[in-house]
């Protein structure tokens, strides 16, 4: 007995559609026995995973804040991935718009400087997210590097500046030796949305993301282009469309995003510059935009579920011991389950029996 | 000279890993798969041969625990990536992402534990000669074993008949397929021996580099392996070069500290990722024009019937 492929004659719309549920089901059930093998009741597990958090409004909030650079991130991976260009390096571009933002927050510290100072630490953010993931885009197109390598290794990089700045030069000096700038300036902070609450203003420019791309790849040329050049390279070659301009466009619009998603999260829900911002937004944004099927809308429920899966982590390890490496595994899991539904689109599984004759010829 | 014959030592234990990673990787992209989870599979390694040897005091089951557990993790890939026709970069940056997951979910136990790290051969008299003696006659056994593995891998793809089939399966995977040749299965093999690797160079790390576990301790030397095969344009011999550089690259970057040169340590500790794109940058340059990448390296193969 052996499972065979076979090419569908068209692309089944039916199962892109519901693949991304079979894949959650699929999940789910692997996770009751992942649950069941670390000898936790599966249905209070699940239950703290993905219930438990929908039920109170201080976790609602929580679900939003950790979806918002997650779906930011998502969206400009998507627009890489739709235009065959792989950049897995957004977490070393969220870090380094982090950094070039605060870099602001802390040269105004106490300085009275006026309400010009978040914006301008936005816009420095995203250019210096969009620069630093121009890095491997130009490796990859000037000389042929693989910019999946190249764009990874800059996390490191980025990680270990990150370091050093909050270790030596950015050092809160009152901060008992702690790794970490001071509490930023309320002028350099991103502003709530409900006073005394966790909701915050990148929320909504998450939101305006996720629009704008919607525009971008469903009414313009250029998301045309890009669909066409990741799906069929060679047509897109005989329409003239310009691959490697492309791969720079995407590189630098999904750079800008993790950058602008990376001093949001410091000057909003952390409040200050340290090592450990981000819980790996970067590579959770990976499985975001697959979840999502490279779409904004998509990407944008996908984010909130992932979202609720970290939410969910933390309370199920609050409440019932349960490690917080279980989100990872899921997450993994979960991508797997993603890519191997989408075969379903493709391709119709067939269990092939070997001919009788033979086998009894082998017996 | 003790400083010198110190920092050899230190360089083969620092490439060791590296070298055993990349060889299963090039048998891998030989066979035209590029399978992205080396990261994944070598942390899991990582994880469970340290749990195997600290249960059971044996450095050897922990090595094969390790081994055993990439395999396990490059079938999870080649089930993906081969059986269900599943792009191969999303299929291997998911390896990576989930075993990242289970290696601190294995390895959770494990943390703050400490065992005796693998042996240092030594052998009278040989190892005694001064200088070269350690260096020649003074290893651990993963280092015998990396150099006896490459060595291995070098006369299977070049001088016999199954690596000259491994290789047609990597340049052309139709012409091999209309030769009769199982396509699928021989890559799934290859993949497994990638695994086996990748599993191996994780193990190193706790086994003999450090002596215990901590997670996330491969620390990106996956991915560098990765490059490494790149570096080597697929070749086994030029393999051994790059892996020995970039584990000098790596010491160079801890003595620099010892001997208080005033550049900060995160800069220094950058130094082998650095090197690694700007050796990217420079090896695909020189080679644009005529790419020396297996033909059908990353393509997705469905045979019909």
């Amino acid at each position: 007995m052996q499972l065979v492929l076979e090419k569908r004659a068209e692309r089944s719309n039916t199962i892109a559609l519901v693949s991304p549920l079979i894949a959650i089901g699929l999940t789910i059930v692997t996770m009751t026995i992942l649950f069941l093998i670390l000898g936790k009741n599966p249905l209070l597990a699940l239950h703290a995973y993905f219930i438990a958090p929908l039920t109170d409004s201080y976790s609602l909030q929580e679900i939003a804040v950790k979806a918002t650079p997650l779906v930011m991130i998502a969206i400009g991976l998507s627009l890489c991935y739709l235009a065959n260009a792989w950049n897995i390096g957004a977490e070393g571009q969220f870090l380094i718009g982090a950094v070039a933002g605060s870099w602001i927050a802390v040269k105004t510290q106490g300085t009275d400087a006026g309400a010009w100072v978040l914006p301008a630490m936005l816009v420095l953010a995203a250019a210096a997210g969009a620069l630093y993931a121009l890095i491997p885009a130009i490796c990859k197109v000037k000389f042929g590097a693989s910019e999946i390598l190249t764009s990874l290794m800059l996390v490191y990089v980025a990680d270990l500046f990150l370091d050093y700045l909050v270790r030596g030069p950015w050092r809160d000096p009152n901060g008992f030796n702690f790794p970490t700038t001071a509490e930023f300036d309320p002028v350099a902070t991103v502003p709530l949305l409900i006073e005394g609450g966790r909701l915050h203003l990148g929320s909504i420019i998450a939101l305006l993301v996720v629009a704008a791309a919607a525009i971008l790849l469903g009414r313009t040329i250029k998301g045309f282009e890009i669909r066409v050049v990741g799906a069929a390279p060679r047509a897109a070659r005989f329409g003239g469309f310009n691959a490697n301009q492309l791969i720079i466009l995407t590189f630098a619009v999904s750079g800008a995003l993790a950058g602008l998603a990376g001093i949001i999260e410091v000057a909003g829900p952390v409040g200050h510059l340290q090592p450990g911002i981000s819980p790996g937004y970067g590579f959770t944004a990976i499985i975001v935009a697959f979840l999502g099927r490279l779409n904004p809308i998509g990407i944008l429920i996908a984010g909130l579920f992932l979202a609720l899966t970290f939410i969910g982590g933390e309370q199920a390890q609050i409440a019932m011991k349960i490690p917080l490496d279980v989100t990872k595994v899921f997450q993994g899991i979960l991508l797997f389950y993603v890519l191997a539904c989408d075969s379903l689109i493709l391709y119709r599984f067939k269990l092939v029996f070997p001919n009788r004759q033979v086998a009894r010829g082998a017996g | 000279m003790e400083l010198v014959e110190a920092i050899i030592l230190s360089v083969l234990a620092a490439s060791t890993p590296l070298l055993i990673a990349a060889t299963g990787e090039l048998v891998t992209e030989r066979s035209g798969v590029l399978n992205l989870g080396v990261e994944g599979m070598m942390i899991v390694g990582a994880a469970c041969g340290f749990g195997g040897a600290w249960l059971t005091g044996s450095i050897f089951i922990g090595a094969l625990l390790g081994m055993v557990a990439g395999t396990l993790m490059s079938l999870i890939f080649a089930l993906m990536a081969l059986g269900l026709a599943v792009n191969q970069v999303a299929t291997g940056l998911a390896l990576t992402i989930l075993g990242v997951g289970l290696s601190g979910l294995i390895g959770a136990g494990f943390v703050g534990e400490r065992i005796t790290p693998a042996m240092h051969l030594y052998i009278p008299g040989l190892t005694d000669i001064p200088l070269i003696g350690r260096v020649l006659f003074g290893e651990d056994a993963f280092v015998y074993f990396s150099l006896a593995l490459i060595i291995g891998v070098w006369w299977f793809l070049y001088r016999t008949r199954a690596g000259l089939i491994l290789r047609a399966c990597g340049d052309n995977h139709v012409s091999a397929h209309a030769l009769g040749y199982p396509v699928l299965r021989i890559r799934t093999l290859a993949v497994m021996f990638g695994g086996a690797c990748a599993g191996l160079a994780g193990a190193y790390l706790p086994l003999a580099y450090t002596p215990f576990f901590i997670p996330g301790m491969t620390a990106g030397r996956g991915w560098i392996a990765l490059a490494l095969v790149v570096f080597a344009s697929w070749r086994p011999g030029r393999l051994v070069l790059g892996a020995y550089l970039f584990g000098a690259v790596t010491i160079l970057q801890l003595h620099a500290q010892g001997w208080g040169v005033g550049i900060p340590s995160q800069f220094m500790s950058a130094l082998p990722y650095l090197a690694t794109v700007i050796v990217l940058v420079l090896l695909s340059r020189a080679r644009t024009g005529g790419s020396t990448a297996p033909a059908a390296l990353g393509t997705v193969f469905v045979p019909d019937r």
